[in-house]
């Protein structure tokens, strides 16, 4: 049976059409999820797209975090949901307490986009088991607020448990501390990139095919999970 | 009017790049002597009731500041306490 892959809809997300398209490139059905409705209509893992969900009012995600479906959302998280949370999502999941740390405003204050290296480190969450542990990716980087931040403690703690799923290389883009761009939850399942690997999925339109690997990589975790 | 203010500072250690960015523009204001500048957020809440204090501070603490990066202060409006300071 096709894995169906549940991409969030805030007022103000920008990437859930990319998205969803990612994840039927992948070989999996994009099921739209809308914010206000605290309903995950039975998907096997969500994605949380980038934008500016309510505007970014008050912080990134800060809002977004009370929605309905993130409820329902942050259960299931639990309960070992994979869940992907791109640029904006990854700030939604930093807000929802899901993932350690926060993102802050770019320490140079510049919006940044390009495309950008990064090294994957962990391959054993669900979004990243497709990649070779040190393996370099090319995927677009797009972002105001993406500076990783968190107390020393919890980020010696990320480092020693294996958390750090990327990093920047070649240049951090936005001052991240430890040049972080993806970490991971205890348990895995879910995982937070700022940047895009919804947008290197085709060759007409990304830089490389290299994002493809983080929406495989789901479909291998949900064949060998266990029902 | 029942009000209470929320203050939200990033935490001292929060690289502040917004206060930074303003601390830089002051010598073209021929302003010389300013040291740093630290940029936060001033929150205010009416109740429909009386102000409730320890209400203000769960709202502060859940949403309006974000405790890895951000400390708050959460105190009574004076009486004589403009809503808004205009010259």
């Amino acid at each position: 049976m096709t894995a169906r892959v549940g991409v969030v809809t805030f007022p103000g997300s920008l990437d859930d059409g990319d998205a969803a398209r990612a994840v039927r490139i992948a070989g999996a059905e994009p099921v739209r999820l809308w914010h206000g409705e605290a309903q995950l209509h039975g998907v096997d893992a969500v994605v949380l797209p980038g934008g500016f969900a309510y505007g970014d009012y008050l912080r990134c995600g800060a809002i977004a975090r009370f929605a309905p479906v993130m409820e329902k959302i942050i259960d299931a998280a639990g309960g070992g949901l994979p869940v992907l949370g791109i640029c904006n999502g990854f700030q939604i999941l930093c807000e929802a307490h899901l993932l350690p740390g926060a993102l802050t405003r770019n320490q140079h204050l510049h919006f940044r986009n390009r495309d950008q290296s990064l090294r994957i480190e962990a391959t054993g969450t669900a979004w990243t088991n497709t990649f070779q542990p040190g393996q370099e990716v090319l995927i677009p980087v797009k972002n105001g607020e993406g500076c990783y931040v968190a107390a020393p403690a919890t980020l010696d703690e990320l480092e020693a448990e294996g958390r750090v799923v990327a990093r920047y290389v070649g240049g951090n883009p936005n001052g991240s501390q430890r040049d972080i761009a993806a970490i991971t939850n205890q348990a895995g399942n879910v995982v937070g990139i700022m940047p895009h690997p919804e947008h290197a999925v085709e060759a007409l339109t990304g830089p490389s095919l290299d994002g493809l690997g983080f929406f495989t990589s789901v479909l291998k975790h949900l064949v060998g999970a266990p029902a | 009017m029942p009000r209470v203010v929320v203050d939200v500072m990033l935490k001292p250690e929060i690289l502040d790049p917004q206060g930074q960015a303003v601390a830089n523009a002051l010598p073209r204001l021929g302003v010389n002597d300013v040291a740093t500048v630290r940029i936060g957020r001033r929150i205010e809440i009416d109740f429909t009731g009386e102000p409730d204090l320890d209400r203000a501070r769960e709202i502060a603490d859940k949403l309006l500041a974000n405790p890895v990066i951000e400390d708050f202060t959460v105190r009574l409006a004076e009486n004589d306490e403009p809503a808004e300071t205009r010259p």
